[in-house]
């Protein structure tokens, strides 16, 4: 779900892990198939193809030429903007914000998807133990996931106040600190703060999928390793860990795209700042359009955001073929 | 596993759900404490002088954007049902010409980053002079959820055995009626659930709601909060209710269609 529920944070339907290669529909279709239906029913499937085309291809085509344009104020009165080539380009590149957004994305981005996976790793297989309550506990801990993230990030932003928020109150009490830390007003802290909540924001749904993929794992294997005097270290490394591989690969390549697209927690948190300290590539892109008001600058560092994505895309798609090819042999 | 270790286990599964829960707890507390007690150097773990001031606050100040929040998710789900409903029966049903391709399209169209569909949707919308419009957020809103609903409902439909449909092409059924009177109905659930994470996708939005709304009256509550958290820095209690406010209709659905939840998680995560 959930994710960029999505949760935008996180879609749960962004794990579906079909390979794309297989024919659709051979159950139902192959058979009842009285030859000639595919393009009579063409009509059922024509909507859909219109609203990608006005709602994906559209905007995405729209961006790419808005990045050689010279959007102004006032180009949203006169409806011009000249075409300026490369120079918006050159001025992202220039942009003394460019070089530290791209460092924090990266440590934003990597940061998030080690611990989440890590933790929700570690949950998943916590919660394969049979005990009490085990399935209702499982299912709160996704509660989390999907509320709106405005709404936990502004909790998170209440608990890292720094005079009255709980976490420095905490920390100064078991005298771990003893100077409040400014989490979200220090330059210094601010990234790791959005990296800290967001590793949160993503435990659940590394969680979900893991557990998933464990559930997979036939228990005679773990059974026979054990007859054989496998402690339970060695089951995890020599088990779990490889036939986790495929489920892996999908957990964090999916990880990696939602990552990049996080906006509401910064947002909610630090609005980037302060300084840019806390500025993700997306965050970065939203600024330079919606606050600068320069619409041909942020639709670059918007197409660069298409070609990373892009390219990950690529590799979820043949981490899931790859996956699949596995499991099959 | 004797039954000490196993409720032993219980107990180490509660710590990890109250850690993992705090801050929600933390936003519950927040919103019914009176302001007094909020600015303390000490943390008031319960709120015991409960104060209901905060939620007065957030439904005057919130109500409306509450509102629209509520009729925009609605008009979500109507729009994602109504193009992914088709979509899905003519993919996983009628072998519809093209059907691969599409597939893979709303794959790819669902990893692209929410800040590029913004910036060239303001730009649309500027032009149509569609901004402050609850038209647009709902349409912006649904490219959350269209191919979630389409991929989720193929998956089902693809089960439907092809004799229930050549039944009704027997009996004469054209294929629109047999897709509302026949394939419908057997697919209730899976339709529910993609409604109801249409609606959940909508409601958290907050992306398109910042963009596309700059009149204020017109914000989805994502925005609400966030414009209010900006202009009532120090109003925590009022803050926090609003945020207890914008997750109720999350809780109530949970609860009432608690299943349905669950199968569109599953479904997400479980191979087919």
């Amino acid at each position: 779900m959930m994710a960029d529920i999505t949760h935008s944070q996180a879609a749960p339907a962004d794990v579906r892990v079909r390979p794309i290669g297989k024919p659709m529909g051979r159950s139902a279709g192959v058979r009842g198939g009285r030859g000639g239906t595919g393009w009579a029913a063409f009509g059922f499937i024509a909507p859909a193809w219109l609203y990608v085309a006005a709602f994906y291809v559209y905007p995405l085509a729209g961006n790419v030429r808005m990045s050689f344009q010279d959007y102004t104020v006032t180009s949203f009165f006169t409806g011009r903007a000249p075409f300026v080539g490369w120079r918006n380009y050159e001025a992202v590149w220039r942009d003394p914000a460019f070089a530290k957004t791209v460092v924090n994305t990266v440590a934003f981005t990597v940061g998030s998807l080690l611990f989440q996976f890590g933790i929700g790793l570690a949950l998943a297989v916590f919660f394969q133990r049979r005990f009490p309550l085990g399935g209702v506990l499982r299912s709160l801990l996704l509660v989390p996931w999907l509320l709106p993230l405005v709404v936990s990030g502004t909790a998170w932003r209440w608990i890292m106040e720094t005079d009255s928020g709980v976490l420095n109150q905490a920390l100064m009490q078991v005298h771990l600190i003893d100077q409040p830390i400014p989490w979200l007003a220090s330059t210094s802290v601010s990234l790791l703060s959005v990296t800290l909540v967001n590793i949160w924001v993503g435990i659940p749904f590394n969680m979900v999928i893991l557990y998933g993929g464990l559930q997979g794992i036939p228990v005679h294997l773990y059974e026979a390793a054990a007859l054989d005097g496998a402690g339970a270290w060695q089951r995890f490394r020599h088990i779990t860990l490889p036939l986790l591989r495929p489920v892996t690969a999908v957990v964090l390549t999916l990880g990696l795209i939602y990552t990049l697209k996080v906006f509401d927690v910064i947002m909610v948190l630090t609005q980037g700042g302060p300084a840019n300290s806390s500025q993700t590539l997306t965050t970065f892109a939203y600024d330079l359009s919606f606050q600068r008001l320069t619409f041909g600058h942020g639709a670059v560092v918007g197409n660069l955001l298409i070609v990373v994505a892009v390219v990950f895309a690529f590799v979820y798609l043949r981490a899931t073929r790859d996956g699949e090819g596995r499991a099959a042999a | 596993m004797t039954t000490v270790r196993r409720f032993a286990t219980t107990a180490a599964g509660v710590l990890i759900l109250a850690v993992m829960l705090f801050p929600l707890y933390w936003m519950v507390n927040a919103s019914l404490l009176p302001s007094t007690e909020l600015v303390g150097s000490e943390p008031a773990w319960l709120p015991i002088h409960a104060t209901f001031d905060g939620y007065r606050n957030a439904l005057s100040s919130q109500g409306g954007h509450l509102l629209t929040s509520l009729y925009v998710s609605l008009g979500t789900v109507a729009v994602t049902l109504l193009i992914a409903v088709p979509a899905a029966y003519g993919l996983a049903q009628l072998r519809a010409a093209g059907g691969r391709l599409l597939v893979f399209a709303l794959l790819i169209a669902q990893m692209i980053p929410g800040i590029v569909m913004a910036n060239a949707l303001y730009v649309a919308a500027d032009a149509l002079h569609l901004i402050n419009s609850p038209l647009a957020l709902v349409l912006a809103d649904s490219t959350l959820s269209v191919p979630f609903a389409v991929l989720i409902l193929h998956a089902f439909m693809r089960t439907v055995p092809a004799e229930v449909r050549e039944a009704a092409a027997i009996d004469g059924a054209s294929r629109l009626r047999t897709l509302v009177s026949i394939i419908l109905p057997v697919s209730r659930n899976a339709v529910i659930t993609a409604g109801l994470f249409s609606f959940l996708f909508a409601w958290a939005d907050f992306l398109f709601g910042v963009t596309l709304t700059s009149r204020d009256e017109r914000a989805p509550i994502t925005v609400g909060i966030y414009r209010f958290i900006g202009a009532h820095m120090s109003d925590w209690n009022s803050v926090m209710a609003t945020g207890v406010m914008a997750s109720v209709p999350v809780a109530v659905l949970l609860v009432v269609a608690q299943r349905y939840v669950a199968a569109g998680i599953t479904a997400g995560s479980v191979k087919d």
